[in-house]
This record gives C-alpha cells, structure tokens and sequence, in this order.
C-alpha cells in the first residue's frame, strides 16, 4: 500500500504485477524492486514499455516535520532535488542493460569499486533520499529502546556516546555528504583466510560517514539511520548552523522504529548470507571444485524476508 | 617583544595577514569586502553575501587557525603521525580560505566595474583559445552546473605554458591541487552555500546571473603578473 495523500499529490502511474510495500516500519528490504517485477509505463504515443522508478513520497505530508525540518525545505528537498535525481537516472537506464535492475543492484554496480559510472551519482541519491525520509518521523526523537538499544550500549558504551559520535561524523563530513548508522557483519576477507570463530560479536553498529552520492552499501554494510549533510537539506531552515540542524534531528525527527525494524532485517540478511556461504562452501567441497570467486554484487535472494 | 605591541588587532582589521602569536605562527582573520553586501543584488541577494562572508569564510578562518596551532605544536613536539591526521583540516579550512579570498575580489557592483567585459591581453587570450567571451562563459557554467557535490570552477593561467585553463575542484581544493603551475585568475563558488537561499536548486539560474558582477579588472591584473 503506497502512502500518498493530497498535500503530496502523486498520481500514481499504470502498475502490473507489482508489489511495493512501505509504512512507519519500512525497511531497506521492504522498499527493494524485486528483479523480476517492473512497474510497467507505457510511453504516450509510441507503445514502448520501459521499467521505470517512481519519486516515492516521504510516509508523512511535507509539513509533518515543522518547524524541525520545514514543509518549505521538503518542496525543494523532496520535489526538486529527489525528483531531479529520480527523472535522470529514468533517462541514463533506459535501454541499458541497468533497465529492468534493482535500484540497490544498480547503486552497486554503478560504484565501480570507486571509479564512479555516470548513472552512480542519480541511483545512489535516489536510495538515499528514499531512506532519508524513511528515517524521521512527526513526533520523533527520543531514545530508541530493545535491542537496538542494547546494541548501541555495547558498541558505544551508551546512547549519548552513540549520539555525540554520529553528530560529530555528520559535522566533520567535508562537503557534501551523509553520515550513518550501519550493521557491519566483521568477517575475515584476507584471501582464504576465515574468521575462525564466526559469533555475533562480530557483528557490529558503526557509525560511518560518506562523500556526496555515496553511502555503506557500496561497503557491503547494512544502513540503518542516515542524515544528509548536503547543504540543501538544511540551508533554508538553518542556514550554515549544521550542528544545530543535527541536534534536532537527533532530539525531533529520528524515527527509532524505523532503525529498529532495519536492525532486524539486517539481522536476518546477515545470518542468511552466513547459511548460504556456508551451504555454498559444503557444495564445493562434496563436488570437489575450485570454483570459490566471491560473489561481487549485492544480492538479494529472491525469498527474501517479505510482509 | 616589541614587535608584537606594534600589531595591535586594530591595525590588523582589514588585513588577512593576522597576528604573530607567540611562537611567531601567524594567523589570520577574515579579510573586509571592498563593498556593501547588497550591492551585488540582483545578482547575488545581500542576504547570501552576509552569511557567506561572515558566516562560512570566518569558520574557514577560525578552523585553519586551530588547525595551524595543532600542527605548530605537532611538528614541534615531532609528533608525525599528529602532523599527517592534521593535512585535511587544513587543506580543507586553508583551502576554504584562500578560495573565497580570492572570490570577493573576483566581484564587483555593476557601478564598479562589475560585468564588464575583460580588455587588453587577458581579453585577447580569452578570444584566442576559447574563440569569445560567450564560449568561455558556456564552458564555465557547463561545468559549473555539472559539478558533484560542492566545489569550485576556475579560470586559471598555467604560467609555466602562458595557457589559460578552465578547472574544476572539489570542496576547498585551492586550484593548484589541479596543477602546480595553475594561477586562479576568477573562481566561482558553487558550494550550495552561495547561491541556495536565493537560487534554491537552480544553479543554472545563478551561475547565468554571476557574471553580471564578476571583476574581470582584478582577473587581468593576475593575467597579466604572469603573462607580462
């Protein structure tokens, strides 16, 4: 069920076999295309289908924030920033082998392991705006609690290290960027070396910072909260005050059911991820191949966790 | 001892050049515009030249100056590991000041000369490799428009090769992290800081407008210091 409403106005183009779910819990799974469903749209006059992605809006009207983040920045934000990123990277897949791709996939892929193709900047951005809103809510703030919290403590030592250690990333990001909240699965990758005692301790939250369009995927992290430190996100509202901008977005907007509900998925794709390498590896053993090339891209397994 | 009563910071007021601190490191303060706020409007509002002059380029000053402390005491003490952490604070907060240095020379009121077109031997160079002042002014605002993040687009000269260039640099970089021998001659900031309050996300619009109050008098004099 798409979240849509007057004050955002989207109208809704034609859709076949298509599933998208969001709400307050979205989570970065949840969100994903799946490969093999498009939302098809047929271009007036010429009957040609192409694959396509959508300006999805944030789950709450453009106001929702006020006065922390203002209807004013999300009409700029929102409906020209995001769209613009949403209506270029429409133009640069068409008719690429990208069309038809998962927004992640393409995000990835376009990386390049750090040497940028051109359609990178627009995917990238459009997954992070897309998390960005899903990341606050009217009313947000606080503390987060359950295991979420019990996590922070441990990798912390507490929620207010936790906070002056994200703030500080956001503040000290040099130019345009975004700091993060990430579940990092700590695994040996040293040639054939493994970790020899694989736990959930090794599985951590870090707080990371990112240049510009990019952001932990590209580093095989699970991204659980992000705030965007481009200047347009927060200019209007507070002109070249970033660090009061990310005190109130951490008293007022942080939306912790969101990061908790990514906290379990990540979770989850984590111990996946393990059971399949692990199945993959007792494969090669009985067949008794060399083939061991690791996997390079991102995937995503097509019975992933769904709602 | 004696040196150091005669700088008194009233003196120092319209200076970059700042004071001698104890151990001789200089430091430095924000330079005064040689002009009112609002009189580059419409072009750029007076709102957008008050916080950038005395909002962003102080924190760059104020930023490079703790960091030339830190490094002060780094490489006294010889702390080497100390004095590498401390290069992109500085090459990010020196580079944020010498760039907008050079900026609020690079603008003019209209009345002051502001617009108008360069003449004599930077005009004439600009014709020979670009073909007109309107090409170099496509060129400038294409990159501009189509750089990344924040950053700068340059008018430099290479004065080894008596060449001018057009560059683009990312964040603070100075124009030289492009190349040793290139001279800034006209920068046009297109952080999102110069131009969002009034231009929002319409950096075409503004980089279209700047032009009418760039100073190509200042940008000649540097020609021509390195292309005599």
């Amino acid at each position: 069920m798409v979240v849509a409403n007057a004050t955002t106005g989207i109208a809704s183009p034609l859709k076949c076999a298509l599933s998208l779910s969001q709400g307050f819990q979205g989570s970065t799974r949840r969100l994903q295309w799946r490969k093999n469903e498009r939302q098809c749209v047929k271009k007036a006059g010429h009957g040609v289908i192409t694959a396509k992605f959508d300006l999805k809006p944030p789950p709450y009207p453009l106001d929702a924030l006020e006065p922390h983040m203002s209807r004013e920045t999300f009409e700029y934000h929102w409906g020209k920033h995001h769209r613009a990123y949403v209506d270029n990277l429409n133009k640069q897949i068409a008719g690429t082998e990208l069309d038809g791709m998962t927004l992640e996939d393409i995000v990835v892929l376009t990386y390049n392991k750090g040497d940028l193709l051109p359609p990178f900047n627009n995917a990238a951005q459009v997954w992070n705006h897309d998390f960005f809103w899903e990341s606050m809510k009217p009313s947000g703030g606080g503390k987060p609690a359950g295991e979420l919290l019990d996590l922070i403590n441990r990798d912390f030592g507490s929620f207010e290290e936790f906070v002056k250690e994200f703030k500080t990333a956001a503040a000290t990001q040099f130019g345009s960027g975004w700091a993060w909240l990430v579940y990092k699965a700590n695994r040996l990758e040293v040639g054939n070396a493994e970790n020899p005692l694989p736990s959930d301790e090794d599985k951590k939250l870090v707080v990371v910072k990112s240049p510009n369009a990019v952001n932990p995927l590209v580093w095989d992290y699970f991204p659980l909260l992000t705030v965007d430190v481009w200047e347009h996100a927060y200019y209007l509202d507070y002109q070249n005050r970033r660090p009061d901008y990310l005190s109130i977005f951490m008293e007022k907007l942080v939306s912790w059911e969101a990061v908790s509900s990514r906290l379990d998925s990540a979770k989850a794709r984590a111990t996946e991820r393990e059971r399949e390498e692990e199945r993959k590896k007792n494969e090669e053993e009985e067949n008794g191949t060399a083939n061991s090339e690791a996997v390079e891209m991102y995937l995503e397994s097509d019975d992933a966790v769904s709602d | 001892m004696a040196l150091r009563t005669l700088l008194t910071r009233k003196n120092l007021a319209n200076s970059p050049m700042g004071m001698l601190g104890l151990r001789g490191l200089q430091t430095f303060s924000l330079p005064d515009l040689p002009y009112d706020y609002g009189t580059l409007e419409p072009a750029i509002s007076g709102d957008i030249m008050q916080l950038h002059h005395q909002k962003h380029h102080q924190t760059y000053i104020t930023n490079y100056n703790k960091a030339l402390e830190q490094l002060d005491d780094a490489v006294a003490k010889g702390d080497a590991s100390a004095v590498v952490k401390l290069q992109s604070a500085i090459k990010f907060n020196g580079g944020g000041h010498v760039n907008h240095s050079i900026f609020w020379k690079n603008l003019a009121p209209i009345r002051e000369g502001g617009g108008e077109p360069p003449k004599s031997s930077l005009g004439w160079a600009i014709d020979n490799h670009f073909g007109s002042l309107e090409v170099l002014i496509q060129k400038m605002n294409a990159e501009g428009a189509a750089l990344q993040g924040s950053g700068w687009v340059w008018l430099g000269v290479d004065k080894e090769f008596k060449r001018l260039v057009v560059e683009t640099t990312a964040n603070q970089d100075p124009l030289v992290t492009k190349g040793s021998n290139l001279v800034p001659l006209l920068g046009i900031d297109v952080w999102e800081h110069a131009y969002y309050l009034q231009y929002k996300n319409v950096r075409p619009d503004y980089l279209k407008n700047i032009w009418k109050v760039i100073n190509w008098k200042y940008a000649s004099e540097v020609y021509e210091k390195e292309c005599p």
